[in-house]
């Protein structure tokens, strides 16, 4: 990887980022020895976030990871490649409507995929459908806003984001883009 | 908790038919999760300090009663800086609605919350670097807005 291609990758230098981690947990932990209400209810944002993620993260991890060893290249390529035509944005969506997570999932899952010789654009569909379609949400929005309302939501959202997707990959592929 | 259960199955059947793989398996997913770590940090306190800079309630109150175009740009703006989990935006978004918030600002205001993430943007970062992760929120802020637009037509509301 190339130097500029490193700093891309990052949003801060390393130190600074150390820095600001060090700062914060510091701060936290003075709250809650002097009491400051600040700095607890910052921690228990953070605490509540982060029991969440710690049941969730593992297992989507160690899931990847089967995936990587046990799922063959050629059948990755065979039906999210290029080879695959449509049905392969018809399984990124279903993938992404029925998985846990959102985006903290999906990001490392799509890293795998790509590795494995998933095409671009339906990757990006994934991430996106991921967001938008995801099935437990979509009922509890349902539920709250209507099924018209979701059912306009799916229908307006998931071709936009495969025209997206197509267009990001048609850019990206002239670039060597890859996903880390 | 069913996502523990199915994970620890498969562990267990990968482990019987195949313990080599089944081992790295579990090295690659030690190292893609110290990987994202630090990023994944980032991420958690910028979550907490937001939380606590805009309570969640307070920016809600923003959302009014015109469904004007600078009213949607305004709900996909604060859809696309809160965090809100779902079990919480929906509920609201009901209660919005019931209030007599217009369809089309509860649309740009809900999309652009799930597919615009300001606070995963340091995470997005890290695989798919500055440029893809920009390129990627914008055109889910574009498209939230299409769709609120969409939605609007549909229910009448202009």
């Amino acid at each position: 990887m190339s130097n500029k291609e490193k700093k891309d990758k990052k949003i801060f230098p390393k130190k600074v980022s150390w820095l600001i981690i060090f700062t914060y947990f510091t701060y936290i932990l003075f709250s809650y020895i002097f009491n400051l209400s600040s700095g607890i209810k910052i921690g228990q944002h953070l605490f509540a976030f982060l029991s969440f993620m710690i049941r969730i993260l593992p297992c989507a991890f160690i899931v990847i990871g089967l995936f990587e060893v046990w799922v063959p290249r050629e059948k990755v390529e065979k039906h999210l490649g290029y080879l695959g035509g449509w049905r392969g944005y018809f399984w990124a969506i279903i993938l992404a409507g029925t998985m846990a997570g959102g985006l903290m999932v999906a990001l490392p899952v799509s890293s795998v995929l790509f590795r494995k010789g998933a095409r671009l654009s339906v990757i990006f569909t994934f991430l996106g459908a991921a967001a938008v379609v995801r099935i437990p949400m979509t009922l509890f929005e349902a539920s709250f806003l209507g099924v018209e309302f979701t059912t306009i939501r799916w229908l307006a959202s998931l071709p936009l984001i495969i025209l997206s997707s197509l267009w990001l990959e048609k850019y990206l592929v002239k670039q060597n883009f890859q996903i880390k | 908790m069913w996502f523990i259960y199915i994970t620890i199955s498969l562990l267990l059947i990968s482990f019987f038919w195949d313990r080599v793989k089944t081992k790295k398996a579990l090295v690659l997913a030690y190292q893609r999760f110290i990987f994202i770590l630090p990023s994944f940090l980032v991420m958690l306190i910028l979550v907490s300090l937001l939380l606590f800079l805009f309570p969640q309630e307070k920016i809600i109150s923003y959302l009014n009663y015109q469904s004007n175009m600078w009213q949607i740009i305004l709900a996909a703006l604060i859809g696309s800086i809160t965090a809100i989990p779902g079990f919480i935006a929906f509920p609201l978004a009901g209660i919005l609605r019931n209030s007599g918030i217009s369809y089309t600002t509860i649309a740009a205001f809900t999309t652009t919350l799930m597919m615009v993430g300001t606070i995963t943007f340091p995470v997005e970062v890290t695989y798919l670097g500055k440029r893809v992760a920009l390129i990627r929120n914008l055109i889910g802020f574009f498209i939230a807005l299409v769709i609120a637009l969409i939605i609007g037509f549909y229910f009448k509301e202009f």
